[in-house]
């Protein structure tokens, strides 16, 4: 039983590792214009996404993907993402330091 | 650290192992210092610090390509596109400023211009493009003497073309010639025929802007480009497809043509491209003797093991532009791939975005994106479908737009 549990909880573990990776891989895509771990530079014309709420994050994406929130590129980019993608870098990008 | 204390240090690790004062995982040794190599040693290091990273780079900073078409419209300057490499220093990342003359991959060692190797766990060849000069007959003697430039690597050659088109004569025409695709920065001719027409527009209206394309139409944009041309340098831009330069005569300022001799009096000749001289030398080459073929879910050259290859010097994926973009993203693949392969894991595809901006006018600018993800069918990366496009029309949003990514790319490579 023991041995079951903590063999249950490394697995937890290692895939809440492995998700992380993968929010962080798929988030730095993004540093390009927002800045390396979501910290745009100072005055830019864009959301520093450090530290945002997650929900927050995931929401506005979705409403990107949708057209329901005009844009002039993110439109075009959040099409690229599956929700489970969405997710992934919206919980990556709000554990970040501003 | 002094360049001998470090070659000490160099060979030390590559005996021993674990001669260094904090015990590191492994060495990765990059070299090239632009979009692609600058951005994987920062990646690396900011993944796992425990992996040591030696960046070799030939020049003392880093001159954008990306704006460098604003040096050359008199909207930006040299200064404004020049950024140090001592940014990748505060992360860990040891800099050498030397140049890679070979890499001997069966001993994983890179051997220096000014003598000694530097041994490697894993290798990252990020060295941008050459020209294949030969292919333009007369073009290294024009060059010699000044008569032509290509200005298609940001630095002297984009100081020394502004200064021709500052002395130019009111009246006078400068011709552009673009390479048959695939090269570096599909949109970047564009982008420079509408900065010097702007310029002329302000300062010499008489003169014109010819674009003597081997293509046969606008590769990248067409639609936002040539509206923009009509709406703004009528008179004074001139587009023509099909015309590839095959030969260059400097002194009589003439560009020819398959069926034509073309005069001008700046004469900016692009040469077609291949895959910087170090990927030649160390066997990275695989496709029409001008690109390397990579794995896109790790960067691993297809032709030798343990070496990554990023940026323009890549085979491109379909639908993937060689860009500025792309090379900071080939790097966050291969950063992540070489972090899990040198902790024992598997690595994971790594989805990637490309965007680029070009100017049209000093202030309006137009845009192209593309998100790019691993398909295991057709063994690449592709293009997600519905993802993507361009801009609704030229905009000063997107010209500001275009100011944040410049600034933030050069940022999220160098500092």
């Amino acid at each position: 039983m023991i041995r079951t549990l903590t063999f249950v909880v490394a697995l937890a573990a290692a895939f809440s590792a492995h998700s992380q990776e993968n929010g962080r891989n798929l988030a730095s895509g993004c540093a390009i214009c927002h800045g390396t771990q979501g910290n745009a530079l100072p005055g830019a014309p864009v959301i520093p996404l450090a530290g945002l709420p997650r929900e927050h994050i995931a929401t506005q994406m979705r409403a990107f993907r949708d057209g329901s929130r005009p844009a002039t590129v993110m439109h075009q980019i959040a099409k690229g993402y599956t929700d489970a993608q969405i997710d992934a870098m919206a919980a990556w990008f709000s554990s970040q330091k501003r | 650290m002094k360049r001998r204390d470090f070659l000490k240090l160099a060979g030390a690790v590559s005996v021993a192992g674990c001669a260094t004062a904090t015990p590191s995982k492994a060495r990765v040794v990059v070299v090239g210092g632009g979009f692609g190599g600058a951005t994987a040693a920062k990646y690396i290091r900011l993944w796992d610090p425990s992996i040591d990273v030696v960046l070799v780079e030939r020049d003392a900073s880093f001159v954008s390509c990306p704006i460098s078409n604003l040096v050359l419209g008199g909207y930006s300057s040299m200064q404004e596109i020049t950024r140090g490499y001592d940014g990748l220093r505060r992360h860990g990342v040891q800099l050498v400023r030397d140049e890679a003359t070979a890499v001997d991959t069966s001993k994983k060692v890179v051997r220096l211009a000014r003598g000694g190797d530097i041994a490697y766990e894993r290798l990252i060849v990020s060295p941008g493009i050459d020209f294949t000069f030969g292919d333009v007959a007369g073009y290294e003697a024009a060059m010699q003497e000044g008569t032509v430039l290509h200005a298609w690597k940001a630095g002297p050659q984009t100081v020394a073309l502004r200064r021709q088109l500052e002395e130019m004569r009111d009246g006078g025409v400068y011709i552009l010639s673009v390479p048959l695709a695939p090269y570096r920065c599909p949109p970047g001719p564009y982008e420079r025929a509408s900065m010097v027409a702007a310029y002329f527009k302000q300062a010499k209206p008489r003169s014109k802007v010819l674009v003597l394309d081997a293509n046969p139409d606008v590769t990248s944009k067409g639609g936002l480009f040539k509206r923009a041309w009509s709406d703004l340098y009528q008179g004074i831009l001139e587009f023509r497809g099909n015309s590839r330069a095959v030969a260059v005569d400097g002194k009589s300022r003439t560009v020819k043509l398959e069926l034509e001799d073309v005069k001008g009096d700046v004469l900016n000749v692009v040469p077609p491209h291949r895959a910087g001289e170090i990927a030649a030398r160390s066997g990275l080459i695989t496709t029409n003797d001008r690109w390397c073929d990579v794995d896109w879910r790790t960067m691993e050259s297809k032709a030798v093991k343990g070496v990554h290859v990023l940026g323009d010097a890549t085979l491109s994926a379909p639908g993937m532009p060689k860009s500025g973009s792309m090379a900071n993203n080939h790097a966050k693949i291969a950063a992540a791939a070489i972090v899990e392969l040198l902790n024992g894991r598997a690595p994971q595809p790594v989805k990637i975005i490309n965007t680029c901006y070009s100017f049209v006018s000093e202030k309006e600018g137009i845009r192209v994106s593309s998100v790019h993800e691993w398909d295991a069918g057709q063994g690449t990366l592709v293009a997600v479908k519905g993802s993507g496009g361009v801009s609704a029309a030229r905009s000063e949003a997107e010209g500001t737009f275009a100011w944040n990514w410049a600034r933030t790319i050069w940022a999220d490579s160098l500092a």
